[in-house]
């Protein structure tokens, strides 16, 4: 699936939701399903700044694609890094790159999900961007 | 007597807004307080009626803004029981006041000597001290805490000698709501010539404040977090310490003569004032501190802790709850973590039921991490607050562990 079609997939999810606290219960739920980051990347180097809680973001390249994997110990925040996981993990650094993430803002929890929360989405997405920009560079020399 | 607060909450507009629907429950004043109409329309008064730069114009407006300021450092230093106004200079807040201190000490605090903090310190009174010590070659040394949150008063006895050169402590803990025995720890102090900082930002608005009672050398506080306006707090300074330290900032209001090659400089406050003060700032403040006083300090901390101890009360039931900061004297704060539950998970959750409290680590990350913790939840009261919105706040905290368990 490309990023656009499974952004819409997890719009057409969250909209199943009229509640905000059945949202909220949804996203801890996707967070449980997140790929998990090796332990022995649950280091400094792999932890985002920029959040009240911590969360370690891993990123490698396979065939292409970029393969993702985080861990939080805050359970929200561990939904919010599942649900960028989900629409960006296995997607080629180009495509990354030229993403807009506009589905954040239409699943409903935009308040939540807003930039300038210190929920650490930012940093990851501009993390996630890092890994991206990295990887195509290093593709381009080989 | 007691608080009115129905007719205080009327004189708070921001109270009575929605947040997610749900009518706000403000608990996070250790942050910052909310503005009653008495300093907002004391701000507007300023601006549209008697705005004008004091201490230079030979006009009227200038002459009612300067008279209307100066009004408000008597009134200040009358608030904290200072000796004179001299000792009142006006800063941005108390981690300007603490900031101006920890520059001009350097004409105090010098190698090998030592400051004296404790481990409960916010940032802003431990960060300056700590970098004050780097450039002196000076040391830091840090006053233990207990697991309740009290200072041991033996270790602090022990650790006093004529090295020290300067004990700096907080008044009110921000995290735990320790109230401190500043007063006996001043007199220990002084014992051996130690001068005494307080930190005051969480005690202004809480309990009464009388610098010559306490008898500490320098004494600092934010309006904003005593119902005034952001940007404007106090140092309060000893005259005879002020009147010895050097200047700390340089340029107009500060000077007495300048030529090209030297200057000299003005006598207190104005010392420490240089360039254009804050003037709305504080007559927004001085209309804050007189709101305090009508409504009676004592009243407001009777008030508050009745809040605290029902709250605690309430607490206390829930499973797997460990309060923060269980010392004897404590006020207006209270700080707890939940068993498996990460507090930014409670904070979002509880922000979404309308009630504004704070998690995180508080500015005190040294104090935090000394307990072994990711971080707090704080609810912490202010004279507004209601045993309802408790009641609210209870109700919606069970919610949130029931949801995140
Ligand atoms: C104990 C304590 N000290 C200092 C400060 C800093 O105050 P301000 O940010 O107003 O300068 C705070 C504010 O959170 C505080 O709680």
């Amino acid at each position: 699936m490309t990023i656009q079609e499974k952004s819409q997939s997890v719009i057409d999810e969250f909209s199943m939701y009229d509640d905000w606290m059945d949202k909220y219960a949804y996203l801890i739920e996707l967070g449980k399903d997140v790929p998990l980051i090796d332990e022995k990347f649950k280091t400094n180097q792999y932890l985002i700044s920029g959040c009240q809680s911590r969360v370690w973001l891993h990123a490698k390249m396979k065939d292409g694609l970029i393969l993702l994997s985080a861990d939080s110990d805050a359970v929200i925040t561990k939904g919010i890094a599942s649900l960028l996981i989900r629409v960006l993990s296995g997607q080629t650094p180009k495509d990354i790159l030229e993403s807009d993430l506009d589905f954040l803002k239409q699943i409903g929890l935009q308040e939540h999900l807003s930039p300038t929360r210190a929920n650490g989405l930012t940093s990851m997405i501009k993390q996630i961007q890092l890994y991206a920009r990295a990887f195509l560079l290093k593709s381009q020399k080989l | 007597m007691t608080l009115d607060t129905q007719k205080i909450r009327a004189d708070f507009p921001i109270l009575s807004t929605k947040v997610n629907g749900k009518p706000l429950v403000y608990f996070d004043n250790g942050a910052t307080t909310q503005k009653p109409l008495q300093v907002i329309h004391r701000i507007t008064k300023y601006y549209e009626e008697e705005n004008s730069n004091v201490h230079r114009g030979v006009h009227h407006l200038s002459q009612v803004a300067t008279d209307k300021y100066e009004n408000a450092r008597t009134y200040i230093a009358g608030f904290i029981n200072a000796q004179s106004e001299k000792e009142i200079i006006f800063t941005r807040g108390t981690t300007e006041s603490i900031n101006l201190m920890a520059t001009v000490l350097e004409s105090w605090v010098f190698a090998n000597e030592e400051v004296l903090v404790t481990a409960m310190e916010h940032h802003s009174n431990l960060v300056p001290w700590q970098q004050l010590c780097k450039r002196q070659k000076a040391k830091l040394k840090i006053i233990p805490v207990s697991q309740q949150g009290e200072i041991d008063l033996d270790l602090f006895k022990e650790m006093l000698s004529p090295k020290v050169k300067l004990l700096a402590l907080t008044h009110i803990s921000n995290v735990l709501g320790t109230i401190n025995p500043v007063k006996e720890m001043i007199e220990v102090a002084h014992n051996y010539g130690i001068p005494v900082l307080v930190d005051g930002a969480q005690a202004i608005a809480h309990t009464k404040i009388d610098v010559q009672d306490l008898n500490c050398e320098f004494y600092t506080f934010s309006a904003h977090k005593a119902y005034g306006p952001m940007g404007i707090g106090v140092l309060f300074g000893k005259e005879t310490w002020l009147k010895r330290l050097p200047p700390y900032q340089f340029g107009g209001e500060m000077i007495d003569q300048v030529g090209y090659e030297d200057s000299t400089f003005n006598t207190l406050p104005y010392k420490y004032e240089a360039g254009t003060p804050n003037v709305a700032g504080v007559l927004g403040m001085e209309a804050a501190l007189r709101y305090i006083e009508n409504q009676g300090i004592d009243n407001i901390k009777k008030h508050e802790d009745h809040l605290l101890e029902y709250a605690t009360s309430l607490l206390e039931e829930i499973d797997g709850i460990r309060i923060v900061g269980t010392a004897k004297e404590k006020t207006a704060v209270l700080s707890f973590v939940i068993n498996g539950i990460h507090p930014y998970d409670i904070g979002t959750i509880l922000d979404q039921m309308g009630i504004a409290i704070r998690t995180g680590n508080h500015c005190a990350q040294p104090l935090v991490e000394s307990f072994g913790l990711p971080g707090t939840i704080r609810a912490s009261f202010g004279l507004y607050n209601t045993i309802e919105e408790v009641d609210v706040f209870f109700a919606a905290l069970l919610r949130a562990i029931e949801m995140l368990r």
